[in-house]
């Protein structure tokens, strides 16, 4: 199994897709741009029509319909966009060689036009060309061409919709992403949990646990193939390293108590976590090259859940010193703790925006679970979404999406049904990511490089 | 070790409920213990311990099952809270007793939340919670080598409803003889 993982995220690398660029129509538009607004509350989804991409045979053929279907999955998913149902496309192009009748497609009312073009050279070889038009300016936006091995298409479907999404929002996309996270299974105190990972979409599901041993809280590394999560493995619950290229396990440090709550730095060179003995729980960080540790916080509270900012400078974490949990912002080295959450109920997992600009948070108030986001100072909170639990939010790595997990109770004492959701930033577009078990936990990464 | 500490949690429980019906089994700890879990889901609320044993059973002193039935593994707390109320030093105090009565006995004390708080801050409220337990065993004279403690945090529900009658079962510390019982 790890193989299969370990082969499929070698042919991913860079070397093997090469991207080119090619414009047809010579002039820029001069009229209003086609674009998306990403910051308003509520945006009407913007009509794309996606065209198969044509296949130099039914091979290509096939790999065209299905890389027509990954991206526009992708971009209605985002609720920026709604596919035009095919089966109301006028005379689509036969050939990617001259322009578009673009009239035909202003009849169903596309916006945006998408094409493209597969070619099956061999075995090892697939070229996918695309290009996005604008339908009433009658120009074109983007012209691309990618070469690579045939197993990569679902992954250049995702780099075409990132590059949608990029041309027409402003925004970079996420959609070249992953989500590792917890699977569960089983009932109350004999549930089991296993590491598992797989594309944005649910593609490429994968488990990279057994679910001999409990696990939980992964996290990607922003810089290499790794996961730091927690695992009781032999009955220790404590920090452990996943390296997803070669299936390694290791644990993180040898600490006189539990560890748990692990990150990684922005950089990629620390994990910062929280170490618990003797009842007292604090945060430690540790450099990975040298293994040194070093103390970061020094309180008799609980100091947990700790999460770096991303240009490295502060530490943001949750602690019940005031009596409950609520949130801080500290120096990285410690210094300078300040509250910044003093409204009504508890506060956790602070999350800080890839952007720096927001920290998304899980509260607790009333009875009830809250996702929601607020300025670094702890100024301008915003609740995005509530329930009888909802926890652990993570964000996109373009800052505009947050996915969390859900918990609903089953009636008569049945246990609950825990899935992982998305949602925007403005609070809109919530959507269930669909798993094939229960979920909990999630961590997206970074853009593949 | 885990596993087997619930098996006897569960047999336990299948003896008092098998007490009820007068029907006694002398295998009440295994198989069918576990069966009336899986069925029945949700544990009872924390029945009142017998003091002695019933007449016509024989539990051998000093063994897991004399531990959960005659002493009580298990203390509870209030919401968010790691203090010891009235009713858990009792038990605490009962478990010392049994604990200087069988001196090779070690023990780990889990801790554990009810599922209304995040996940890595009731780690860290177990291990607050197993704690409050461990100092309370050190102060009645417990060598503190033979208690260890380990967090669960909100991941093992005994109870499962959703409401404070099943959340208050579930913010526990549960005391686990591992090694040295007399006769294993």
């Amino acid at each position: 199994m790890i193989r299969t993982i370990c082969g499929h995220w070698k042919s991913l690398g860079l070397g093997w897709i090469i991207a080119a660029f090619m414009t047809v129509a010579a002039s820029m538009p001069a009229l209003a741009e086609l674009r998306v607004d990403v910051t308003r509350g509520t945006v009407e989804p913007l009509p794309i029509a996606v065209a198969d991409f044509l296949g130099n045979g039914a091979t290509a053929s096939q790999v065209g319909r299905d890389v027509a279907r990954v991206i526009k999955s992708d971009l209605e998913r985002s609720g920026l966009f709604r596919a035009i149902d095919s089966k109301a496309f006028i005379n689509p192009e036969k050939s990617l060689d001259s322009l578009p009748q673009f009239s035909n497609w202003r009849v169903v009312n596309a916006q945006a036009l998408t094409q493209g073009r597969i070619t099956v050279e061999g075995d090892q070889k697939l070229k996918v060309e695309f290009r996005l038009w604008d339908v009433f300016a009658e120009q074109q936006m983007i012209g691309q061409v990618f070469t690579t091995v045939p197993s990569n298409w679902r992954r250049i479907a995702h780099i075409i919709a990132d590059a949608i999404y990029k041309r027409i929002t402003g925004e970079t996309g996420y959609f070249d992403t992953r989500v590792v996270y917890i699977a569960e299974t089983g009932r109350g105190d004999r549930r089991i949990k296993r590491l598992a990972i797989m594309d944005q979409d649910g593609a490429n599901h994968h488990f990279l646990t057994d679910g001999s041993s409990l696990v939980l809280t992964p996290r990607f590394s922003p810089s290499r193939q790794e996961i730091t999560y927690m695992s009781y493995h032999g009955n220790i619950p404590r920090v452990y390293l996943f390296n997803i290229d070669t299936g390694r396990q290791e644990a993180l440090g040898d600490f006189p108590g539990m560890t748990f709550a692990p990150r990684f730095s922005p950089d990629g060179n620390k994990v910062i976590m929280s170490m618990a003995r003797d009842g007292n729980t604090e945060i430690y960080s540790m450099d990975l090259r040298t293994r040194k540790t070093a103390r970061l916080t020094n309180h008799s509270a609980i100091d947990t859940s700790p999460f770096y900012a991303p240009d490295g400078s502060k530490i943001a974490f949750n602690s019940d010193r005031s009596g409950t949990q609520q949130l801080y912002v500290m120096n990285s080295d410690g210094s300078n703790v300040k509250r910044i959450t003093f409204g009504k109920g508890r506060y956790a997992t602070p999350v800080w925006s890839p952007r720096g600009d927001l920290i998304a948070f899980t509260k607790i108030a009333g009875g009830k679970f809250f996702i929601g986001v607020m300025k670094p100072d702890g100024s301008g909170e915003r609740l995005l979404t509530d329930g009888f639990l909802v926890e652990a939010p993570t964000w996109s790595p373009n800052g505009r999406v947050l996915m969390f997990f859900r918990e609903t109770p089953l009636n008569g004492n049945r246990g609950k049904v825990s899935k992982l959701f998305s949602i925007d930033l403005t609070g809109h577009n919530e959507r269930e990511m669909v798993t094939p078990l229960d979920a909990s936990d999630p961590a997206w990464s970074p853009l593949i490089p | 070790m885990q596993l087997r500490s619930l098996g006897y949690i569960v047999g336990a429980l299948f003896f008092l409920a098998a007490c009820e019906s007068a029907t006694m089994q002398d295998s009440a700890a295994d198989g069918s213990g576990k069966q009336e879990m899986k069925d029945g889901g949700q544990m009872a609320a924390p029945a009142p311990r017998p003091q002695s044993p019933p007449t016509g059973f024989s539990i051998a002193e000093g063994s897991q099952q004399d531990f959960v039935i005659n002493v009580g593994d298990r203390v509870y707390y209030d919401f968010d809270r790691s203090s010891l109320k009235p009713t858990a030093r009792t038990t605490l105090e009962k478990q010392s007793v049994w604990l200087k009565k069988f001196p090779a006995v070690q023990v780990t004390i889990e801790g554990h939340a009810d599922e209304r708080g995040t996940r890595e801050y009731n780690l860290a409220l177990g291990e607050r919670r197993a704690n409050s337990a461990k100092d309370f065993l050190v102060a009645l004279g417990i060598n503190p080598s033979r208690l260890k403690v380990v967090s669960f945090g909100k991941e093992r529900p005994v109870a499962l409803g959703h409401d404070e009658a099943s959340w208050s079962q579930n913010r526990r510390a549960v005391t686990v003889p591992t090694t040295g019982l007399p006769g294993s």
